[in-house]
């Protein structure tokens, strides 16, 4: 077996004892596992070499999806919540996605950013529909007709949340070595060819982006449900740009990058603000700059320096800017 | 005129950028089995001449027709997947991946693998791919990234990645420009073995003309915009005035 594949396995039979040893921390780790989600989205992009700072508003979807769900049907199941939620985020990266996918770079950065502020104002502004800006409350759902009080409530999400990010991350860590994956890193660096190979660079990465679109709609439906609130602030600029943050902490070189990524931001952000009160943005901004300066490749490459046994040698030439090391096979 | 069915034909093509002419007027066609040459003076719109065929350029007149059907000014993927396949004077090749994951992507695009939970180098494509890099001399390099490759060889790969998609037609921009001129002819043999084997027909513009003497099967002179001569190559190196404008010129 892969050493790749047997620490996943050891992590998530890790995580999956966390509620029998460290109960106080379930609630934390659901919401990383569904913040990850949403950053494994933005990674997908990025190996186009494109960056988002819109997807937060196809967060917001997922959560708004389950939200008005909810509101409709009183014991809803987390099922169909879930199952809505994918719907409404893949519907609508697609429709976003045939017209964005057209851009490249800032463009392509800034257009998202212009759609999911549409959407935010949206959700603001409606608020005869949406709640405006207190948003909208997500009900506790049944799973499988099993109705659950809020502790144990608690422990199911853990375990949902769980289940859903192993998949997504295996399926994605699959996805990204197949050739429609590896076709998203030739987006990256020679479109001409890939048209020359009969393909359309923009179906490769309108592919990726509704990719991303669903992913980042998964981890919304499963953060809203968690919070019991669907709120706009899901899909401010802000939190885009945080999810974008996160993928550059975490690393570009593998899948394992958000999940890392996710778990440093969001343990940093809880203790240092115990500590330091607003003080936080601070100090996960001169990491931010230190990982750029000397780690462009993120947590992954970090690990990748600590686990190889001789030193690269300083002759060998080292990528530099935001490409990363790739870990092969 | 040779014997086999016509490829690709262009009738009437123009093209101007601002005040250069690239082409005014051109009628050029290729037939099955035929290797065609052509030369001219740098600048004169050869280039321009593959951009239109694969429909990177579209015509301000004429057009361009594959096998009867009219392909003027479809987009480049659509004219590949007919079945005009194109390298480049400068290898087009994605650099951050290896040489066989850049054949690989070739093959998957062919063959339209897009299972997307299938690992690239499990494709059934992977064989006959890794037997056309050896066919171009490649094998050696085969899990090099293809930025870390010398100029010749990144040449070579970009033809193999043209030939992995069975191309009725190849076009290609100075074949052997950037390998070392001691391997040229050797890889010129290669490569011109490896299309009658696949029995592709090609086009290739070309400034060698000891290279055009042995391996074209028809030559077109290429000079302002215009096709002034066609024929045989030992007919058209050998005219009077192509030897004084297009030989003579630029390659003493």
């Amino acid at each position: 077996m892969r050493p790749a594949l047997i620490a996943f396995l050891v992590l998530l039979a890790v995580l999956a004892g966390l509620p029998f040893y460290a109960d106080n921390l379930t609630v934390f780790v659901t919401m990383c596992l569904a913040k990850s989600l949403a950053v494994l989205g933005i990674l997908v992009l990025i190996r186009a070499d494109q960056v988002s700072f819109g997807h937060a508003m196809y967060f917001a979807i997922g959560a708004y999806a389950a939200a008005f769900l909810s509101s409709a049907w009183r014991d809803i199941d987390l099922t169909l919540l879930v199952l809505a939620a994918m719907a409404a985020s893949m519907v609508a990266g697609l429709l976003v996605g045939l017209f964005v996918t057209r851009y490249r770079g800032i463009f392509f950065g800034m257009i998202n950013l212009a759609f999911s502020m549409v959407l935010y104002s949206i959700l603001e502004k409606a608020f005869h529909i949406t709640g405006g800006s207190d948003g909208m409350r997500i009900r506790r759902p049944t799973l499988m007709g099993f109705e659950f009080k809020r502790a144990e409530f608690d422990i199911v999400m853990f375990y949902v949340s769980l289940g859903i990010a192993a998949v997504c991350f295996l399926l994605v860590w699959r996805y990204l070595r197949s050739p429609l994956g590896q076709a998203l890193r030739a987006v990256k660096t020679n479109e001409t060819r890939l048209e020359y190979l009969g393909l359309s660079a923009r179906h490769v990465l309108l592919a990726g982006y509704v990719v991303s679109a669903v992913l980042c709609g998964l981890g919304g439906v499963l953060m809203g449900t968690v919070q019991g609130l669907a709120t706009p602030e899901h899909g401010f600029w802000s939190r885009s740009a945080e999810l974008v943050f996160i993928a550059v902490l975490g690393g570009q070189g593998h899948v394992a990058g958000a999940f890392a990524g996710t778990v440093i931001f969001e343990t940093v952000r809880t203790f240092a603000a115990a500590i330091l009160d607003d003080s936080w943005q601070l100090i996960l901004g001169v990491v931010l700059i230190a990982i750029i300066l000397w780690a462009p490749g993120g947590l992954v490459e970090l690990w990748q320096r600590a686990t190889r046994r001789r030193p690269r040698p300083a002759s060998e030439p080292v990528e530099t800017g935001r490409q990363s090391m790739e870990v092969r096979r | 005129m040779s014997g086999g069915e016509l490829l690709l034909r262009a009738e009437g093509l123009k093209l101007r950028f601002g005040g250069i002419i690239a082409a005014d007027g051109i009628d050029l066609s290729l037939h099955e089995g035929e290797h065609l040459a052509i030369i001219g003076p740098n600048g004169a719109g050869k280039t321009t001449f593959l951009n239109i065929c694969t429909g990177y350029l579209t015509p301000q007149g004429g057009r361009v027709t594959l096998g009867g059907r009219e392909i003027t000014g479809q987009p480049p993927r659509r004219i590949t997947r007919a079945g005009v396949a194109r390298a480049f004077q400068i290898p087009q090749l994605f650099t951050e991946q290896t040489v066989l994951e850049n054949m690989l992507i070739a093959g998957a695009a062919h063959a339209r693998r897009w299972n997307p939970l299938r690992d690239l180098h499990a494709i059934p494509e992977r064989r006959a791919m890794e037997e056309m890099l050896e066919l171009v001399g490649c094998t050696d390099v085969r899990d090099r990234l293809a930025s870390e490759l010398p100029e010749g060889k990144r040449k070579l790969v970009d033809i193999a990645l043209a030939l992995a998609l069975k191309p009725k037609v190849l076009l290609m921009d100075e074949p052997t420009s950037g390998v070392a001129s001691a391997d040229k002819f050797g890889v010129m043999e290669v490569l011109m073995n490896a299309l009658r084997a696949a029995r592709v027909s090609s086009v290739f513009v070309e400034h060698d003309m000891e290279m055009v003497r042995l391996y074209a099967t028809r030559v077109a002179v290429w000079a302002q915009g215009v096709i002034q001569m066609t024929g045989r190559p030992e007919v058209v190196l050998n005219d009077p005035d192509v030897i004084r404008n297009v030989i003579g010129g630029g390659h003493a």
